[in-house]
């Protein structure tokens, strides 16, 4: 589909939802009022691990003010949050070597508390202060248990489940390793080993987690608002598996969401807890999490340590791949958890690179802390992590420029597929393309002239470069549903169109942050040709929507969008019918022109849209046996992901003396395929830069591994990135359309976060190549861990 | 993060809110601008019963001047402090450390007398209050006393404020002739808190020697001190001289009780006193003259 000039798609439209959001009239979960409100308090395990000899809740029960208080076992029949992706060789799932060991995780413990914020009871009352007061009332007999932290240290620590595999979750394998052993022993390879670890990172919402739950009694129904990013699945997850309670009488709304970046996907304990308790006192109870419990319990990221060796030839070809990862998953296993470190990052380590042979092994681990699931990107920057900075590493151990080098492996430019060796097949790539417009715009052979004059200086310039894939537009169903997913991954779109012309879409693509009530606006006005103002977009609420798999891996309007596109086909396809009914023409003869049904070539013979959306409505003059209205839904499931791609540049400067690192200059070309709103996509990208290098240089959750406390648990400990800590990007791209889908785009949901990681670590490691350096094993790169990095170079260690 | 409840009270005279201190005693807690005390009991680290707001007690804000001497009202804002034409031509390191205090919010609310009172070691006031050498002005039941800074600061959190005082006034020498004055910090990346934070006060012989050197370390203790070994190797120094200053600020270090944390290990955040002292040092040499 090509993108013209006069058409609405591709067209930097300021969003419609950000008046009402920077002017406070944003609705968001916490806003609700409603009569009769009750509100919870969660009383949390202050241990990471610890027996639960008693709870006495009577102090608790007499405080004023409080409704009622539960613990565990007064939840009789309410069963485990669900774990959404299996690995288990008896269903065929590639690549299982253990098999996943379904643990229990139930929205209150009762036996054992297993991370620090572990819900033990809930006190409900009249006002929000008297349930916190309540709270601290509960009196918990704890035996406190040895726990363990550490991703490297899980395997042997103290066991955090009982089942027979200790704290080993899952073992999985991709890739062939066989042929892997053999390509390290080719003749004349040079090989390079590093460990490497991916921090755990905290999403850090704006808006922290926030439920309401209202049970009426007169008629049965729950209503759950609640900051989701798919409310669909929620209800699902709740009513089928963990409250048996029917689906058709629950309805889940997701109003304002202020941001999820995967952490707002998985059904929680809080969420479980208040529904099932407004159903036991009958009134409605809202719960939001404050800053501290969001970091004590909202899924965390990333938290992988991960030996990987590169082979490659004297003349730099990359020949083989070697990745042996522990994933730490946490205390339980989250929604989607055991994807995220095997089916979203094994695949994803073919990159952009022909590579002779590749195998990866991967240990996901139980240990005494929250539970880690997606994270802006899932899996796909971790992958990108290692596969960069191990081609970073290879160019330096071959001396050899690091742009070239990927220059040298890239897979040459093709469309339609290329099957990569970790079991997945790119839709279309020009991943040269990306990089000579990279160069393009960022004077490289300048910047090196630069950075030779500033080294003379005693200053350390550096530049690192991330040439990128990632997989989005998640995903066909049958593929996942083959690798373990307990869902499928298709979206619904409904488009209605009233008697007057205007048009109402329901999608399943819940918005919370990305901006799709102007996106799909526009898609919808720029497909009918009617001005965007007669579009409205509905997202987020299972009472009027038909179905929705929700928002994350950048699937919204790649998977999203085609619903709804597919939809815009039958109304239109039934509009010919209703036009040439009019017309007194024949429907082969009519087609559909900037708003209008005409007869072909003939634009004064013409009914508008406004015209046939009053005749199928009132449908006095109207084709025999055509079925009045104008309203469609398609449910679309894509044929494949779609890989974006592009190539990041990143200029450091770091300080000798403090090791500081400054982030100079961020040049980032990204190729996601049709654009239909630049301004959006590089917002989308902006922020995920910001993540990115946050990641790279200030975040990091951490523990203590003796007491398993959690020593980054506020924004005064935890260094989110801000924006006066980072320089104005240039942004650009190429387009490289996807066949996957009609509309041609990709996805840029992620694309800023997976690859701004190693462009600043290449960045910095390269600053400090002139003393030596060749790697920094572990993220961030804080002051001191740079500055310690210098010294040790210095004493020639 | 809800506090524990709390009864609020509202005194419009010094007299009446050291009465309240003294009937309601441990119980209570003075409130300034709110932004160290109220944060501690949103996450129930304090849990004080009475709260005495000192916002509308009258003449406790604002600055003036008495002979060579700044008089500052503890209820003065930081943001006060940055903009405030006495501070800025009299003393311009007091507004240039306030003007870095945390962000805009916590300048427009947070106060120097909070501040000084409650002593955090990663504040950054305290270094530039002993490199000024300020004096405390305590009033309490039996009247008013005044405190010098080497005496103030006497551990974790801990000052030589009465439990049964409040702090009024901070009074400040204004910088004599041929003296520079600079505080320059290493920010934590997530508070902006020093992590390592030196206040320089150098004065200069006009040629470039050194007659006096008053240097406040803060952040990488338990509580701002006095950098005296810094001191003693600038002062008589000829600081044009290569490597003076870097040698004096070799003992940048000496004196602090350095406390390891996710930010830094001893070693490091010693090396960065030790940076920042030179750092310091060579930015009020400058502005010396
Ligand atoms: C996000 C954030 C970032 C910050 N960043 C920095 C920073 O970078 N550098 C920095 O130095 N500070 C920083 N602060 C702290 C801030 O400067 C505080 O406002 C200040 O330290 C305390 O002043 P206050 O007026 O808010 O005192 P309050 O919080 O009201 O009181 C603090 C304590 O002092 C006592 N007290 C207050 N006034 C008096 C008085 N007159 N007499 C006796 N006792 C009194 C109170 O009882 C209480 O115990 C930050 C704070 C926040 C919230």
């Amino acid at each position: 589909m090509a993108v013209t000039e006069d058409r609405l798609f591709g067209k930097s439209i300021k969003r419609r939802e950000d008046p009402r959001f920077i002017t406070g009239q944003g609705r968001y979960v916490d806003d609700l009022k409603l009569p009769g409100m009750t509100y919870a308090a969660f009383v949390r395990s202050p241990h990471a691990h610890a027996r639960i000899k008693g709870i006495d809740t009577t102090a608790a029960k007499a405080h004023p003010g409080v409704v009622a208080v539960f613990t565990g076992k007064d939840m009789t029949g309410v069963n485990s949050l669900p774990c959404g992706w299996d690995l288990r060789k008896e269903k065929g799932i590639p690549g299982v070597v253990q098999d996943l060991a379904m643990v229990p995780h139930m929205p209150l413990t009762s036996d054992v508390a297993r991370h620090v914020g572990d819900p033990v009871a809930v006190v409900i009352a009249d006002s929000q202060s008297a349930a916190t007061d309540a709270a601290e009332k509960v009196n918990v007999t704890w035996e406190p248990l040895p726990a363990v932290t550490a991703t490297d240290k899980a395997e042997k620590g103290p066991k955090i489940h009982d089942v027979p595999t200790g704290n080993v979750a899952f073992k999985w394998a991709l890739g062939d390793a066989a042929a892997t052993d053999a390509a390290f022993k080719t003749g004349g390879a040079v090989t390079v080993k590093k460990r490497i670890v991916n921090q755990r990172l905290v999403a850090n919402a704006m808006e922290p987690r926030a439920c309401v739950a209202r049970y009426e009694d007169a008629t049965g129904e729950l209503t759950l608002w609640v900051t989701s990013q798919n409310p669909h699945v929620h209800r699902l997850l709740m009513c089928a598996f963990v409250l048996g309670i029917p689906e058709h009488k629950v309805r889940v709304i997701a109003p304002d969401v202020g941001g999820g970046f995967g952490s707002k996907i998985f059904l929680y304990n809080e969420e479980v807890v208040c529904s099932w308790a407004s159903r036991k006192i009958k009134r409605p109870i809202r719960w939001t999490a404050s800053r501290r419990e969001a970091y004590m319990t909202d899924a965390h990221g990333r938290d992988h340590v991960t030996d990987a060796e590169i082979a490659l030839s004297k003349e730099g070809k990359i020949l083989g791949l070697r990745v042996k990862t522990t994933a730490n998953l946490g205390a339980y296993l989250s929604t989607f958890a055991p994807a995220v470190p095997t089916f979203l990052y094994g695949t994803l380590l073919n990159g952009v690179y022909a590579i002779g042979a590749i195998h990866v092994d991967v240990t996901g681990v139980f240990t005494n802390t929250t539970a880690v699931d997606a994270y802006r990107g899932a899996g796909r920057p971790e992958a990108c992590y290692v596969l960069e900075r191990m081609v970073d590493a290879g160019a330096a151990a071959l001396k050899m420029d690091p742009a070239e080098l990927r220059r040298k492996n890239f897979i040459p430019k093709f469309s339609g597929a290329f099957n990569t060796l970790v079991a997945v097949t790119y839709d279309s790539g020009d991943y040269a393309g990306a990089l000579d417009k990279l160069m393009q715009v960022f004077d490289y052979k300048k910047f090196r002239a630069e950075q030779a004059e500033a080294r003379t200086q005693g200053r350390l310039l550096g530049v690192g470069f991330s040439t990128y894939i990632e997989a989005c537009s998640i995903a066909p169903s049958k593929v996942v549903g083959a690798l373990g997913a307990g869902a499928g991954l298709y979206e619904s779109g409904t488009v209605r169109v009233h008697p007057t012309g205007m048009v109402t879409v329901y999608t399943g693509s819940h918005s919370h942050g990305q901006g799709h009530e102007t996106t799909f606006a526009q898609l919808v006005a720029d497909d009918l040709g009617i001005p965007m103002e007669q579009v409205e977009v509905i997202h987020g609420d299972t009472g009027q929507i038909a179905f929705g798999m929700g928002t994350y891996g950048s699937r919204s309007a790649s998977v999203g969008g085609t619903a709804i596109k597919m939809s815009l086909n039958k109304i239109k396809e039934k509009g010919k019918l209703i036009a040439a009914h009019l017309l007194e023409a024949s429907p082969k003869d009519i087609e559909y022109v900037k708003g209008q049904f005409q007869v072909k070539g003939v634009p004064a013979k013409a009914v508008p849209f406004g015209a046939v959306s009053l005749t199928a409505y009132v449908p006095h003059n109207y084709p025999e046996g055509l079925e009045p209205g104008l309203d469609e839904t398609s449910f679309y499931d894509p044929s494949n992901f779609c890989f974006p791609f592009g190539a990041h540049a990143c200029v450091v400067e770091v300080e000798p003396e403090t090791g500081k690192v400054n982030v100079v200059k961020y040049v980032a070309v990204d190729d996601v395929g049709n654009v239909i709103n630049p301004m959006i996509v590089d917002g989308m990208v902006h922020g995920g830069i910001a993540q990115g290098v946050g990641q790279a240089l200030w975040e990091g959750a951490v523990y203590d591994n003796d007491s398993g406390q959690l020593m980054t648990g506020s924004m005064m400990d935890y260094a989110m990135p801000k924006a006066d800590m980072l320089p104005a990007y240039v942004t650009d791209r190429t387009v490289t359309p996807t066949p996957v889908n009609p509309l041609g785009v990709k996805g840029a949901g992620e694309t800023g976060t997976i690859a701004s990681t190693p462009a600043v670590v290449n960045a910095v490691v390269d600053a400090l190549a002139g003393l030596g350096v060749d790697h920094i094993d572990a993220m961030p790169l804080t002051a001191e861990r740079v500055w310690k990095t210098i010294q040790a170079a210095k004493a020639g260690k | 993060m809800y506090p524990a409840s709390f009864e609020y009270h509202s005194p419009t005279t010094v007299k009446d809110a050291l009465g309240l201190m003294g009937k309601l005693g441990d119980d209570a807690k003075l409130l300034a601008g709110g932004h160290s005390l109220i944060p501690m009991m949103k996450l129930r680290l304090a849990q004080p019963k009475h709260l005495i707001d000192l916002r509308n007690v009258p003449g406790l804000k604002g600055v003036k001047e008495d002979g060579g001497t700044i008089v500052i009202g503890a209820m003065t804002t930081w943001y006060e402090l940055e903009t405030n034409a006495i501070v800025k031509a009299k003393c311009p390191i007091v507004s240039e450390t306030a003007s870095i205090v945390g962000d805009p919010a916590v300048r427009n609310l947070g106060t120097i007398g909070g501040g000084l009172a409650h002593a955090d070691p990663a504040a950054d006031m305290p270094a530039t209050a002993i490199a000024c050498n300020f004096e405390m002005v305590c009033e309490g039941p039996k009247g008013r006393r005044t405190v010098k800074v080497d005496e103030w600061f006497q551990g974790l959190m801990s000052t030589a404020l009465k439990e049964d005082e409040i702090l009024v006034e901070v009074r400040v020498p204004a910088l004599a002739k041929g003296t520079g004055a600079a505080y320059l910090k290493f920010p934590h990346p997530a508070s902006r808190f020093a992590i390592v934070g030196v206040a320089a006060v150098i004065s200069t012989d006009g040629k470039g020697t050194c007659s006096k050197a008053s240097i406040g370390v803060t952040g990488a203790g338990t509580k701002a001190v006095r950098a005296k070994g810094v001191e003693a190797g600038l002062s008589g120094k000829n600081l044009a001289g290569a490597g003076a200053i870097e040698a004096a600020a070799q003992k940048g270090a000496e004196g602090v009780d350095v406390q390891a944390d996710l930010q830094g290990s001893v070693e490091y955040k010693a090396h960065l006193c030790r940076v920042f002292a030179k750092r310091a040092v060579e930015a009020a040499a400058k502005r010396a003259g």
